[in-house]
Parts: C-alpha cells; sequence; structure tokens
C-alpha cells in the first residue's frame, strides 16, 4: 500500500505536468499505410470446401424390405381364392354357394416357407407405413359417432368368492364352471339412464379391473369380465353409439388377448431363455400348450354365441403355441361363425374385428356382405330403427367405419385384379352406396382414380333414400386429390360431379363436398373453371350466412386454391376469389386467410410486382392484418404479420418510378402505422431508395432529383420519431444522417446527427433484448464509436462553432449517468483521441463522395489544429483522472487494463517523438504492470511490435521506446 | 391308488329313499397300494421319493376312461399316507389323475345325417294349426364322433314366418344306472352352446360347431351295470317363444 501510494503521488505530479502540454497527434499518409499494411494477394481456389457453405447430410434411406417377397405370394394365393367366388357370381348362383365359397379355408397354409414363419412373428411388420393403422381410426370413430341418449349397462358384482382349497381338480373346476354360470345367471345388475360419459366411465372401469384381476392371478374373474364386456357388443339399443361403444370395447378385448399371449409366453421361458420372437409350435413346453389349449376349452364352453366369438379372436393370436398353422385353420370358422349374428350392423362389426385381430395376409375371403343389404332392409332392422327413430341413411352411415376397415385390409397392396373383381361385385349388388363409399375410401386413389367416370356412373345410379350421396362424391373427390383420372375424362368428371353437388341443399353438406372437389379443379384445370367453382360455393354459402358455420371448409379452399394457383397476377385474375375472401367475416378467421395468403405469396413470389392488381389486392389483405393488431395482441404474432407485410414490401417495385415507389411507401405508412418493423423496412427501403436515385444519377443530383431525395430524407426524418425502440431510432437516425450526407443533403444530415445526439441523454440503463432486460452499455458503446466515425467525414456547420457536433456529443456523454464501476465513459474517449487524430490529419481516411469534410474546409488552419488539441487535452485530462480513481485495492485491474490500452492509443496515434508524450507513454506502461494484472503475454507481444516497428522508416524513435520498457516477470 | 365307478339313483327313477341311501354299491376298478417308504426317519430338507404302479385291474374289470356325470363317476385317485408317531397325526393327501383309454381300433365309419325341420315333422305338438310356417334344413357331418374333434354340421333356415331368436346346440347325457331292482334312465344337459342370435339370413348356412368338454364326456360306455350315452339336441327359439328341438344320438370315441 504504501509503495503504491507513494507511486500515486509522484505519479500525479507527473501526469498533471503533461496534461498541460499539447497532445501531438502522429502525422500519417493513410495511403502509404494502407499499402504496407495490405495482405499478399493470394489467388483464392474456389474448391468443393467452403466455410459458410451450408452443411448437407447425405442421409441413406433405409428402405423397409419386410414385404419383399411377400407381396407376390399375397398375390398368387388372393388369386387362386378369388377364383371361386368370382366364378359363381359370373354363374349368378345363389348367395348361398357364394357364402359357401367365401368361407373356403384359405388355401395357403400348405405352403408355408421359412419366409412366411418369420412374418408370422407378428401381424404388426407385415404392414407397411402405408397402412393407416387401427389406432388412428379409433379417435375418429369416437368423436363421430356420440349420443345424447341414455345408455345401460349390464354389469355383474366381481366380488371374488371364498378361495376354494379343494384339492381334487375336477372340484376346481366345477367351481370355475359354476362361477361363469353365476355370470350368466345371477348376480347381475343392470344400471340404467347412463350418459355417454359415465358409461365411457364404467367401461374403462371394467378395463382396470381386468387388469387388476389379471395381475392378482384371478384368471377366472378376468374372463368373467370379458365375457361380460362382449356381451354388450350384442345390445344394439342406442343404435347411434354402437361404433364407439364397439371401440371401446374392442380395447379391453385387446387388453385381454394381450395378457393372455404374454402369460403363455412367460411360460414358455425355459432356463431363463425367452422364446425367440419367431418360434415354432415345437420349441412350446408342454406346460404352455395345456395351458393355452384350456384357454381355448374355456371358451369353446361359452354359452352365448358373440361372447364366444368376440374373446376367442381375442387370443387367436395364442393358436401359434398350438401349431402352425393354427390361426390359419381358425379363421374361416370363425368367420363362418359370424353368419350366426342376426343383426347386420353386429355382424358387420364382428367382421372388422376379426380382420384386425388377424395377419393382413388371411384376409382374402373372409368376409361378403352379399347379403347384408338384404338383411338391413329387412322387417327386423326396420322395426328396429322405427323404434329408436333413427334414419335410414344415417343408420347407414354406422356401417362405414367397419366396412371401410375391412376394405381397407383386404384392398392392403392387393393386386389390381382383387380391386376390379370387387368393383364388379358391388356392381352386382345393385350398386349399394354404402359398400360403394368404402372402396372409395379403402382402396388404392390411383385404382379410383382411374375408374372415376365408372364410380360416377355408380353413384348416379344409387338409391336416393338410401346412403347419403354427397358422402360419396366426397370419397370419390378425396381420391381424385391424391390421384389422377385419365386425361380425356377429367373435364366430364368435373361437370359430372359439379352437376350433383351444386344441387345439394344443405349447406354443410355442400360445403363438405366442394371443399374436397376445389383440390381437384385446381389441379386440372385453368382459372376459368376455379372461378366458377368459387362463385358456386359463394351462391351456396352466402344465404342466412351459411358461411359462419363452414370456415374451417372455406379455410381450406382457399389453402387449396393457393397451393395450386401461387402466381399472384394470376391468383388474382380469379374475379370470385376477393369476393370469397368477403366471406370470412369473423376477424380471427379472417387474419388467419390473410396470414396463408401472405405466406404464400413470399414464398411464390419470384420477382417483383407493380402490378395494379396485385398490389391493390395484397395491400388490403395486409391491411385486415394490420388491423388484427390491437392492445391484447402477443408479440409473437405481431413479428409474424410485420415479417409478412415487410416481405410483400420488399417485393413492391416500380422500376424507374422512384416517384411513384416513394408514394407507395407513404401509403403503406399510412397504412401499417401500428407495426413498428414494418415502419423501419419503410425507412430503409425509402433510404435505399434515395441511394438507387444516386446510382441512377452517378452522384450528380439533377434539381429534380435533389428534391426527390430530400422528400426521401423528410419521409425518414419524420417517420424515426414513431418508433419507440431506442437504439432502433438512434441507429435509424445515424443511418439517414449517412444517406442524406452521401445524397449532398448537408443540412438534413446535421437535423439527424442533432437529433442522434439529443437523443442520446434518453438511453435506459437496460433495455428489453428478446423479453429479457440487459444493459444498455454495450450497444451505447457500439453505436456511439460507429457515430464518431460517421463524424471525421461530416462538415462542420458554417454558422456553428468548430466541431460543433464532435462537442456536443461529448457534452452529452459528459452528462450521461453510466454505471458506477464502470470504465465505458473512458474508453469512449480513449476512442475519440482516435477521432481527433485522424481530423488533424491533411487528407482524411475517408470521405464522402462530393462533400468537402473539414480537411477540405480548414485545409490544415492552425486555429482548427489548435480547436482539436484543446479538446485532446480535455479528454486526456479526463481520462487520467479517471485513471487515478480507480487506484483502490479492488479496482487496480481495471486500471492496469485501462492505462495499456490508453498506451495503445498513444502508440498508434500519437507522435512520440514528443518527449513528454513519450514519458507519458513510458508511465502508462509502467503502470499497466505495476501490481501485476498486465497479462505477461499481451507485454511481451506489444514489445515486440515496438521493436518491430523501429525497424520501419521514420520510426527509429521506438528503439529507444522499447528500451525504456521493462518488462515485469511474474516471480 | 384307488379307481372306482361311482353310480347314483335319480331321485325321479327311483325312491327317495333309495336314492338317498345310495342303494347302489361303487364299483372298484382298481386297489392297490405300495408301501413307498420303510419306517425311519427323512432327511430335513425336501425329499422326492419316485414311484410306480402298475394298472392291474381288479379280476376281469375295464379299466374305463375318467368321466363326471351326474348319476354316474368314473374317477382314479391317488392317496399318500404317512404314519406317524403316536404323538403327531398323521398326514394324508389325495390327488386325482385321468385316464383316457387308448384309441379304439378299428376305423371309425363316418354318419353323415341330414335332417328336415318343418312344422309336419314335428312330434309331440298339441296345436299343429297355431304354429308359424318354418322350413329349417341342415346336416351333421357324422353322429359317430371322435371326442377330441369337434361335432360339425351346418344349418340353414331357408324360411321363417316368425323371427328366430336363437338357435343352440343342447349336448346331453343319458346315464342309466342297472342294478338289482331294475335301471334308471337319465338325461342331463351338459352344455348349451348358442350358434345364431338374432334374426339370422334366410338360405344362409349356419355352422354347427360344438367342442366335447373334457372330463365331462367320455367314449360312449356300454357294461352290464350301467352306460353313458351322449345325445345333441338342435333347440331352435323363435320370437313368439315356441321352441323347436330336434334330437340326435351321438356315439363318441376315442381315435
Amino acid at each position: 500500500h504504501y509503495v503504491s501510494d507513494m507511486f500515486l503521488c509522484q505519479y500525479a505530479c507527473i501526469l498533471s505536468l503533461y496534461s498541460c502540454f499539447l497532445r501531438h497527434a502522429r502525422s500519417r499518409n493513410y495511403v502509404s499505410e494502407a499499402e504496407m499494411c495490405k495482405l499478399e494477394s493470394v489467388p483464392l481456389d474456389f474448391g468443393d470446401y467452403h466455410p459458410l457453405k451450408p452443411i448437407t447430410v447425405t442421409e441413406s434411406k433405409t428402405k423397409k424390405m419386410n414385404r419383399k417377397g411377400s407381396t407376390s405370394s399375397t398375390s398368387s394365393s388372393s388369386s387362386s381364392s378369388m377364383l371361386d367366388p368370382l366364378s359363381s357370381v359370373l354363374d349368378g348362383t345363389d348367395p348361398l354357394s357364394l357364402f359357401a365359397a367365401a368361407a373356403d379355408p384359405v388355401p395357403t397354409t400348405a405352403t408355408m416357407d421359412s419366409t412366411r414363419k418369420k412374418r408370422d412373428k407378428d401381424d404388426s411388420p407385415a404392414v407397411g407405413s402405408d397402412f393407416e393403422p387401427w389406432s388412428s381410426k379409433r379417435g375418429e370413430i369416437l368423436a363421430r359417432y356420440t349420443t345424447t341418449e341414455k345408455l345401460s349397462i349390464v354389469s355383474g358384482s366381481f366380488s371374488r368368492k371364498a378361495a376354494t382349497t379343494g384339492s381334487a381338480v375336477s372340484e376346481k373346476v366345477r367351481t370355475r364352471l359354476e362361477e361363469l354360470d353365476d355370470l350368466e345367471e345371477g348376480s347381475q345388475k343392470e344400471l340404467l339412464n347412463l350418459t355417454q360419459q359415465d358409461y365411457m366411465n364404467r367401461i374403462e372401469e371394467l378395463n382396470q379391473s381386468l387388469k387388476d384381476a389379471w395381475s392378482s392371478d384371478q384368471k377366472v374373474k378376468a374372463l368373467k369380465i370379458v365375457i361380460q364386456c362382449s356381451k354388450l357388443l350384442s345390445d344394439t339399443t342406442v343404435i347411434q353409439f354402437y361404433p364407439s361403444k364397439f371401440v371401446l370395447i374392442t380395447d379391453i378385448l385387446d387388453t385381454f388377448g394381450k395378457l393372455v399371449y404374454e402369460r403363455i409366453q412367460s411360460m414358455c421361458v425355459d432356463n431363463r431363455v425367452s422364446l425367440p420372437d419367431n418360434f415354432s409350435p415345437e420349441c412350446v413346453n408342454d406346460t404352455a400348450k395345456e395351458t393355452c389349449l384350456n384357454w381355448f376349452f374355456k371358451i369353446a364352453s361359452i354359452r352365448e354365441l358373440i361372447p364366444r366369438f368376440y374373446v376367442e379372436a381375442a387370443i387367436l393370436k395364442c393358436n401359434k403355441f398350438l401349431s402352425k398353422t393354427g390361426i390359419s385353420e381358425c379363421l374361416p370358422r370363425l368367420t363362418s361363425m359370424i353368419r350366426g349374428i342376426g343383426d347386420p350392423l353386429v355382424a358387420v362389426y364382428a367382421r372388422a374385428y376379426l380382420c384386425r385381430v388377424a395377419p393382413i395376409k388371411y384376409l382374402f375371403t373372409t368376409t361378403c356382405f352379399c347379403l347384408l343389404f338384404q338383411q338391413i332392409h329387412g322387417d327386423t332392422v326396420q322395426n328396429q330403427l322405427v323404434v329408436q327413430c333413427v334414419e335410414i341413411p344415417l343408420y347407414l352411415t354406422l356401417y362405414s367405419p367397419a366396412i371401410d376397415w375391412i376394405l381397407q385390409c383386404i384392398a392392403y397392396r392387393a393386386p389390381e385384379i382383387l380391386l376390379t373383381e370387387m368393383m364388379e361385385r358391388c356392381k352386382k349388388l345393385g350398386n349399394n352406396a354404402l359398400l360403394l363409399n368404402s372402396v372409395m375410401s379403402a382402396f388404392r386413389a390411383e385404382f379410383i382414380a382411374a375408374r372415376s367416370m365408372d364410380f360416377i356412373g355408380m353413384i348416379k345410379e344409387c338409391d336416393e333414400s338410401g346412403f347419403p350421396k354427397h358422402l360419396l362424391f366426397r370419397s370419390l373427390g378425396l381420391n381424385l386429390a391424391l390421384a389422377d383420372p385419365p386425361e380425356n375424362d377429367r373435364l366430364q368428371i368435373l361437370n359430372e360431379a359439379w352437376k350433383v353437388i351444386t344441387k345439394l341443399k344443405n349447406p354443410q353438406d355442400y360445403i363438405n363436398c366442394a371443399e374436397v372437389w376445389v383440390e381437384y379443379t385446381c389441379r386440372h384445370f385453368t382459372k376459368r373453371e376455379v372461378n366458377t367453382v368459387l362463385a358456386d360455393v359463394i351462391k351456396h354459402m352466402t344465404p342466412d350466412r351459411a358461411f359462419e358455420d363452414a370456415y374451417p371448409q372455406l379455410q381450406s379452399i382457399i389453402q387449396k386454391v393457393i397451393t395450386y394457383i401461387y402466381d399472384f397476377s394470376l391468383l388474382f385474375s380469379v374475379e370470385k376469389f376477393l369476393p370469397f375472401l368477403d366471406m370470412f367475416q369473423k376477424e380471427s378467421v379472417r387474419v388467419e386467410v390473410c396470414k396463408c395468403i401472405m405466406e404464400s405469396f413470399i414464398k411464390h413470389q419470384q420477382e417483383s410486382t407493380k402490378d395494379p392488381v396485385i398490389l391493390n389486392a395484397l395491400l388490403h389483405i395486409c391491411k385486415t392484418m394490420h388491423d388484427s393488431v390491437n392492445a391484447l395482441t402477443l408479440e409473437d404474432e405481431k413479428r409474424m404479420l410485420a415479417t409478412l407485410i415487410n416481405g410483400f414490401i420488399k417485393m413492391v417495385s416500380f422500376g424507374r418510378d422512384f416517384e411513384q415507389q416513394l408514394s407507395f411507401y407513404v401509403e403503406a405508412r399510412s397504412m401499417f402505422c401500428n407495426l413498428e418493423p414494418v415502419l423501419v423496412q419503410l425507412i430503409h427501403s425509402v433510404n435505399q431508395l434515395a441511394m438507387e436515385t444516386r446510382k441512377v444519377m452517378k452522384g450528380n443530383h439533377s434539381r429534380k432529383t435533389a428534391a426527390f431525395v430530400r422528400a426521401c430524407v423528410a419521409f425518414c426524418f419524420i417517420t424515426i420519431p414513431s418508433l419507440s425502440s431506442i437504439f432502433t431510432r438512434l441507429n435509424l437516425y445515424l443511418h439517414s444522417g449517412q444517406v442524406a450526407l452521401a445524397n449532398q443533403c448537408l443540412s438534413q444530415a446535421d437535423a439527424f446527427f442533432k437529433a442522434a445526439v439529443s437523443l442520446v441523454p434518453e438511453v435506459p440503463k437496460m433495455i428489453s433484448v428478446d423479453g429479457k432486460m440487459r444493459p444498455s452499455d454495450a450497444f451505447l458503446l457500439e453505436f456511439l464509436c460507429n457515430f464518431f466515425s460517421t463524424l471525421l467525414v461530416v462538415p462542420d456547420h458554417p454558422e456553428q462553432g468548430v466541431l460543433f457536433l464532435v462537442r456536443g456529443l461529448l457534452n452529452v456523454i459528459q452528462d450521461y449517468t453510466w454505471e458506477d464501476n464502470s470504465d465505458d465513459k473512458i474508453r469512449i474517449y480513449t476512442n475519440v483521441l482516435h477521432l481527433l487524430s485522424a481530423m488533424t490529419q491533411e487528407a482524411y481516411i475517408y470521405h464522402v463522395d462530393k462533400v468537402d469534410s473539414n480537411d477540405t474546409l480548414y485545409g490544415g488552419d492552425s486555429k482548427f489544429l489548435t480547436e482539436i488539441n484543446k479538446l485532446c487535452e480535455t479528454v486526456i485530462a479526463q481520462i487520467l483522472d479517471h485513471l487515478k480513481t480507480l487506484g483502490k485495492e479492488e479496482t487496480l485491474k481495471r486500471q492496469s487494463q485501462l492505462a495499456l490500452y490508453f498506451f495503445n492509443t498513444i502508440l498508434a496515434h500519437g507522435d512520440l517523438r514528443n518527449n513528454k508524450l513519450n514519458q507519458l507513454s513510458v508511465n502508462l506502461w509502467n503502470l499497466a504492470q505495476k501490481h501485476g494484472f498486465a497479462d505477461t503475454k499481451t507485454m511481451v507481444k506489444t514489445l515486440e511490435y515496438i521493436k518491430r516497428r523501429s525497424n520501419q522508416p521514420e520510426m527509429s524513435h521506438f528503439t529507444d521506446l522499447a528500451l525504456r520498457l521493462p518488462l515485469q516477470s511474474r516471480t | 391308488m384307488e379307481g372306482s365307478v361311482n353310480l347314483q339313483l335319480s331321485a325321479k327313477s327311483v325312491g327317495v329313499f333309495e336314492a338317498f341311501y345310495n342303494s347302489v354299491k361303487p364299483i372298484q376298478i382298481i386297489n392297490s397300494t405300495i408301501e413307498m417308504v420303510k419306517p425311519g426317519k427323512l432327511p430335513s430338507g425336501k425329499t422326492e421319493i419316485p414311484f410306480e404302479f402298475p394298472l392291474h385291474m381288479k379280476g376281469n374289470k375295464v379299466l374305463y376312461e375318467t368321466y363326471h356325470g351326474v348319476f354316474v363317476n368314473i374317477q382314479y385317485t391317488l392317496r399318500c399316507d404317512m404314519r406317524r408317531s403316536l404323538l403327531a397325526k398323521d398326514l394324508t393327501k389325495t390327488c386325482e389323475f385321468i385316464v383316457h383309454s387308448l384309441s379304439q381300433k378299428g376305423k371309425l365309419m363316418p354318419s353323415p345325417v341330414d335332417f328336415t325341420i318343418t312344422p309336419e315333422t314335428l312330434q309331440n305338438v298339441k296345436e299343429r294349426a297355431s304354429l308359424p310356417k318354418f322350413l329349417i334344413r341342415g346336416h351333421l357331418s357324422s353322429t359317430n364322433c371322435i371326442i377330441t374333434q369337434p361335432l360339425t354340421g351346418e344349418l340353414v333356415v331357408e324360411n321363417a314366418e316368425a323371427a328366430v331368436k336363437s338357435i343352440e346346440l343342447q349336448l346331453v347325457r343319458v346315464e342309466t344306472c342297472g342294478c338289482a331292482e331294475g335301471y334308471a334312465r337319465d338325461a342331463t344337459e351338459i352344455q348349451n352352446i348358442q350358434i345364431a342370435d338374432g334374426d339370422v339370413c334366410r338360405g344362409l348356412p349356419i355352422p354347427i360347431y360344438m367342442v366335447f368338454p373334457r372330463l365331462f364326456t367320455c367314449p360312449t360306455l356300454e357294461t352290464t351295470n350301467f352306460k353313458v350315452e351322449f345325445e345333441v339336441n338342435i333347440v331352435v327359439l323363435l320370437h313368439d317363444d315356441h321352441l323347436i328341438t330336434e334330437n340326435f344320438p351321438l356315439k363318441l370315441c376315442r381315435m
């Protein structure tokens, strides 16, 4: 402490002594320096590698090959098995033999080769990703088939009876069977008047109790629960809910099937080696086989048909433990078992379940619908519908999920011939609409598209009273959106379809259909047809404000139109496009649609445009988006809207018609005044416009262009104050000032700079960056350095004093309240020294074309130089004062850094031939090292630099300097 | 090891008292005892003692298959007794084991049966006029059945005026016990399997399929003292609660 104090006293004396001396800026010849410092030019080799090039990762796609080879076997087996029903249909035999044919055991199993065995393992790997799994259909069905009617459920009381300890097997069996009987007869209660939600909860409870029973080893109870659940599927009261009920209950069955399968599998674990995935029945041990067999015996004795069917189907997979051909032998039997189910709806869903549990390859002829339809129109069903007040069209839609699923399973990767044949069968059945609809939703789109005309014909022939026709057209439209029909048929298809669609009375039906067909129209036709279609939609949706209920569909229509017509001049020449937009009267939807359109515009518009139609329409759209902004709009939303509008503004160009361009910007400013980023963009655009003008005039403005440029500058000057972010304003002032200067608008530039100077005191300590509060000093420092560099070339105003702006800025910096523990102010002062030394040069390092800077104005006048030196003095005094205040223990590190910084400044810009300055630099060097906070490496490097410089001409005094600078070793 | 046929007379055939007193003596088929371990001490821990029995029938008795019925029960058990010193109680454990006879020699002759049921073919009808019209046709693949194979066949409701409510297969056991006083013949249901639920499609063949339950069935048995036979009933229940039954005697065997 003592030593440092001593030093400080001495040092302060020296400093005060020097501060009254003039500071001598080194005179510089920028041109020769640049010459000297220039890097040796090396020819660049633009090879493959470039550090900024985006990295492209080439991913080698591993294609799933698991179906390899199986398709062929599928096709062969299917064609052979399909042969029978085909011929029988052609023969015109009665449906009885048809069914007999359908029931023929699938003749593929005998030729099970090893690859097939592998696929036996699980049915899921046998289907590719293009197969829509049940899980995705599930939610859809649950959401679609709901009811408000009261439901009832029959449930047993699952109280566990006292465990039977009887030793004899027979006793055990007997008690178990008794328990089963119990379930069937007594101990049940019917819960009535359940709402749909209650019902679902109840089923979930059952599902849970199944799992509980299983995990607590009450297998009989588990079986009872499952039987009881599947019994619910024979109940068709509240028929609208049936599809959902099916979904819920088969979930339980699936759980059960999985539990049984896993249990038997776990029994096969031998010496802790579990069964391989593709095991053969020989690997299964006797206990496991016996257990498995026991399950099947138990299920075979279930009294009622429907539970027996469902429970056996649920554990169908377990047949693998018994024999290789187990599943394929079981399936035909289970299939024919369904014939005993009288209710056609229940029967169809039973088939659907079978298709779900059975591996797809076995499912060629397991289904037949022929007689189904006869039954639907039979008395029993009709009576039931009358009782439940359900109309036929609604009733028929209940079939869709099941038939869709069945057909999807059958048609999956099926050969063309099979599909053709199935279509033929549909025709034979008198074009049953229900089946037709499912065919269209299950078969490959390409297949359907190629036969569109046939399908239209069939749809037309359908019975009016049955399945709703608009659903049929919708399904067809969905296919046509995915695949293309033959070239020649295209227009006819549209005409035929639209003829029907336009006649739909119910707006919801209409729009659901139209939504789908718009895509087809956009895909294959010109704007004329699209226009017609849009006009038709408007015509249908306007009466009674029907569009209010159809916003999602209308939105999707717009989406489709802009996906296909992305040439915006073409799009807006579709007359009905804008009237169509007018249907979106709810603001949130309207803005969404506008956003879509703008996104598409930004994505697809390649060249800038001045097309008045596009401009008008898009301005209107942007205005809509802008007007949706209010106090509650989220920042993200605002940013997004602003990005979209900016994208649009950037794409507008009137070419050489600069005045019109400016007036466009003026108009845009008045329109989008609430979105700051848009205003910022406009200022930049106008600045760019000014510079563009300058470029066109090659720097020599005529009277007219000068006036225009001033107009641009004025635009910026009055727009900037309306922004709220202070740094945006500062930077824009500076930027616009630079543009004004470049365009020889000196007084305007002064005005910008003055505005910037007077704004600096308002800079807050903390600013919000990306939603977080950050100290502003780094931003301010950066801005000020930038500002000072600009000020070098700004000529002094003849009526204001010398260096008016620099002084003004220095005063502002002086008065600004800086952070107590920051050296920013001093760093800026040190940087000001750079500026001042640059200002004393005879020729400045840079100029603005056609603007005389102070070097020319003053021509090295000594008064001017004196003024600069005075400024230097003041600034140095400030710096030294600050260095002195840093002499405290805790700030010594900062002192060392600042001293070195200052030393470097003097080294670079000062004329060290001046003794006093030389002495000052030596003192600073010592000060920097004094307390051991200096980085030795830096110091060594600095010294090396000085020595190297001393070799250059006129730099010999550096040699002396180097000798006077001791290096302090750490030790 | 013990094996016996227990016969019981139903209260219906003989008097309540006879039934109660179980007048028919159980017929012992097999009975033998072996000593597994000589008197002594078992080492502590788990001790496994292997044993085997020759199945020597008593006299000229036949080794019948295990069967659990109502009036006839054929059961085989193993009983292990452990005699212990005076102070400790003796230990006993009983366990049933199942006996399946060897395959019967000779080839099973399939005996398919076709049947047609109409109001006219019915017996035991009070007012034939009040019956709705119906025609049900069908066939059983064979009434000679292998016990391990299911009973199969088909049934077609060709037409029926009244809606069908349910079609069921009823498996019935017919047990006959003979004794000095005469014999008693009783038919009781083993199981009932529904093959059609609701108003099924006309003209569509519905499969007849039933697995014979284990323990409760055995190959058809005819001895001097008792008989165990099986029958199947096809029961059609119409919506107006008319019940139509068609009976088919079966012959079960093990192949």
